[in-house]
């Protein structure tokens, strides 16, 4: 097996708000104990509805906010002990947006060249031969050296953005919703451009995408997140032949594929998503579960794991099934 | 079936600095009762400002043209800004992409949802609130009472976007036009407003337009297609023949980008449509999207008019069925 380089052990964030002269403050926990792994040259998406988590697992990963309980540990290191430098070389993001992510008032060069600036790597010639040959990798005309943002277009832009993240030969990079800013177009460039990038780089990817299309086209594992938990977990071929948890399968179900005949899908989920500041008791997914049995209601699921799969769900836990059928011992 | 919607040669020209900017060039189409029309295209192509040119919303520099403007009997053309303000949000409305910007965060949900009911029909508050509660629940909110007193801020992405939809209903229109009503939302929400839509529009018979850049959207609900590229239409047609034997070039080349499950393969390479739009200010001949063409030729310089078979199928290209039907598999990039 390949090398751990990312790794997060039980990581819980908790935010605390409301805090006002009137108000006690309420505390709830965006990721609740989750752990997840990395091995070189893998891809593991992480899918999700907003407000489950991903963005606040996302931040603990890359460092920028630190886990109220476990730790994130990075090339076996704990990312809370590495210094803001040691930690950026190691991992960076690439954002949804590439329109915000950079800065208007800075050439390509300017923006591309920061970490190494930062790192103090090379003088400033070296830096821009640099910065040109990542350009090329990232299939950006070096023309564009001295040009500025708002002169690319979108997809241009999440070039700049990559070509950024990569420039330090980082061993992760976080993608957030690397292209649902984009058009179809250019969409699949920039998917084609990620997955040349990490053969050619041997980068390994966490991608947060809620476009499950995407998740199966690039990543190797998916990790599916409902309410700071981690629910089901599994190699991608094997999730999307036989996803388990009934939430996966509704996140299935709802992939439009543009094949006419199949029509709009049902995915039986019903209600909205439960508010994350008061989530429901017992297994949070049961009030929109269509498989929920009564002790789903009252006690957590807890994870099963065999081989390289992994479920939290209570249809696969014969023996808490046969606690809740057995009446209480007095 | 009869016509709601008839839109013959829509033109939108913006003056820029550097000339004029031909955004919609000569579009043409006609929603039946009760129809759902899908416009498709990547952005800037027009499709946006198609639907505000319907609804007489376009900048104020933007100038409009067309041939025929018709909406239910009405010549939208003539008609003068007070009439067209009794025709918005009564007989034709409107649901923008942006559930969190397109509602008041002053007013509450029941105010905005009332306004133009009160504003159309000769009703008391009393008859709007029950409307109200009656869309409200319609549209899948619970406490639909309850909702009515709240502001869009305590409400979720999804439920406002539900609220959009009450609102575009509360007069009973004859066409609504929906402008990316899911893309801001989770795929299972998307699902589910889809679903919706669709039920409602069955349910009370309304023609409607839907833009989106999704193709996956635009395939499962759609009985019409039209694919838009450089501000003109360049396929027309039922979504299973647009989507079962797309005849231009550029729509097969947007269904070659996505990754589908079950049909590419995991990490292979996906298709892309090389270069990039043209510029759509000054004069623009022949056809707009031989530079990212694999079957250009010189000919295309000069050619640009919609062919069209027998079954009602039309596609802007050079290539007559036959030829682009057996070309189809060929590579496409150049």
């Amino acid at each position: 097996m390949n090398e751990m380089v990312l790794e997060a052990r039980d990581v819980t964030r908790r935010f605390t708000i409301g805090a006002s002269l009137f108000k006690r403050a309420t505390t709830f926990s965006a990721v609740k104990g989750v752990s997840l792994s990395l091995r070189q040259g893998e891809v593991l998406g992480l899918v999700g509805e907003s407000g489950c988590g991903k963005s606040t697992l996302a931040n603990m990963l890359l460092g920028l906010l630190d886990p109220s309980e476990g730790e994130v540990l990075v090339g076996g290191k704990a990312i809370s002990r590495s210094s803001p430098l040691e930690r950026a070389r190691r991992i960076q993001p690439i954002f949804q947006n590439p329109y915000s992510s950079l800065n208007p008032r800075k050439s390509v060069e300017d923006i591309v060249s920061l970490p190494l600036r930062i790192h103090n790597v090379g003088s400033a010639s070296e830096r821009r031969a640099k910065v040109a040959e990542m350009l090329d990798m990232v299939g950006l005309s070096r023309r564009y050296l001295d040009s500025y943002p708002n002169q690319l277009s979108g997809g241009q832009r999440q070039r700049v953005a990559i070509a950024r993240a990569l420039i330090m030969r980082p061993e992760v990079v976080i993608c957030d919703e690397p292209t649902s800013a984009l058009d179809v177009s250019v969409q699949s460039q920039i998917l084609n451009l990620l997955l040349d990038i990490k053969d050619e780089l041997n980068v390994s990817y966490v991608l947060i995408s809620h476009n499950l299309a995407v998740v199966q086209h690039i990543a190797t594992r998916v990790a599916v997140m409902y309410l700071g938990r981690i629910v089901e977990e599994q190699p991608t071929e094997q999730l999307f032949a036989n996803p388990r948890h009934p939430y996966t399968e509704a996140l299935l179900s709802s992939v439009l594929t543009p094949e006419p005949e199949l029509g709009i899908p049902d995915t039986h989920l019903g209600a909205a998503f439960p508010n994350p500041m008061d989530p429901p008791p017992g297994c949070s997914f049961h009030p929109r579960c269509p498989h929920a049995m009564p002790h789903c209601s009252t006690l957590h699921p807890r994870p099963l794991s065999d081989g390289d799969r992994m479920v939290e769900c209570h249809l696969y836990d014969e023996a808490a099934a046969q606690a809740a059928r057995e009446p209480q011992p007095a | 079936m009869s016509k709601v919607l008839e839109v013959e040669n829509l033109r939108v020209d913006i003056p820029v600095a550097g000339g004029v900017l031909h955004a919609v060039r000569g579009v043409s189409f006609s929603l039946e009762k009760g129809e759902t029309l899908c416009i498709v295209g990547e952005s800037g192509c027009g499709k946006s400002l198609t639907s505000l040119a319907l609804m007489g919303l376009l900048p104020r520099a933007a100038r409009r043209t067309a041939d025929k403007l018709i909406f239910d009997g009405i010549d939208l053309q003539s008609a003068s800004r007070r009439q067209m303000q009794t025709i918005r949000g009564d007989r034709l409305s409107m649901i923008f992409q942006e559930p969190m910007t397109s509602l008041n965060p002053a007013y509450t949900i029941g105010d905005q949802l009332m306004e133009a009911m009160l504003w159309h029909k000769r009703v008391s508050r009393a008859e709007a609130r029950e409307r109200a509660i009656f869309l409200l629940e319609k549209v899948g909110i619970t406490g639909a009472a309850k909702r009515l007193g709240q502001y869009p801020h305590q409400l979720s992405g999804g439920l406002r976007q539900r609220v959009m939809i009450a609102m575009s209903l509360m007069c009973g229109p004859a066409v609504i036009i929906a402008d990316e009503p899911t893309t801001a939302l989770d795929v299972t929400i998307q699902a589910q407003i889809l679903l919706l839509l669709s039920e409602l529009q069955a349910e009370f018979g309304m023609g409607l337009v839907l833009i989106t850049h999704d193709l996956g959207v635009v395939a499962r609900i759609a009985d019409r297609v039209l694919v838009m590229y450089a501000g003109q239409v360049v396929e027309n047609g039922s979504a299973r023949q647009v989507f079962g034997a797309p005849l231009h070039p550029y729509t097969r080349g947007l269904l070659r980008c996505m990754p589908i499950p079950g049909r590419t393969r995991p990490g292979e390479r996906l298709g892309s449509i090389p270069g990039i739009v043209p510029s759509l200010i000054g004069e623009i001949r022949g056809c707009a999207f031989r530079d990212r063409c694999g079957h250009a030729r010189s000919a295309c310089a000069d050619f640009d008019r919609l062919r069209h078979n027998e079954t009602g199928h039309e596609w802007r290209c050079i290539m007559d069925e036959a030829e682009s039907l057996s070309r189809a598999d060929e590579l496409e990039d150049v």
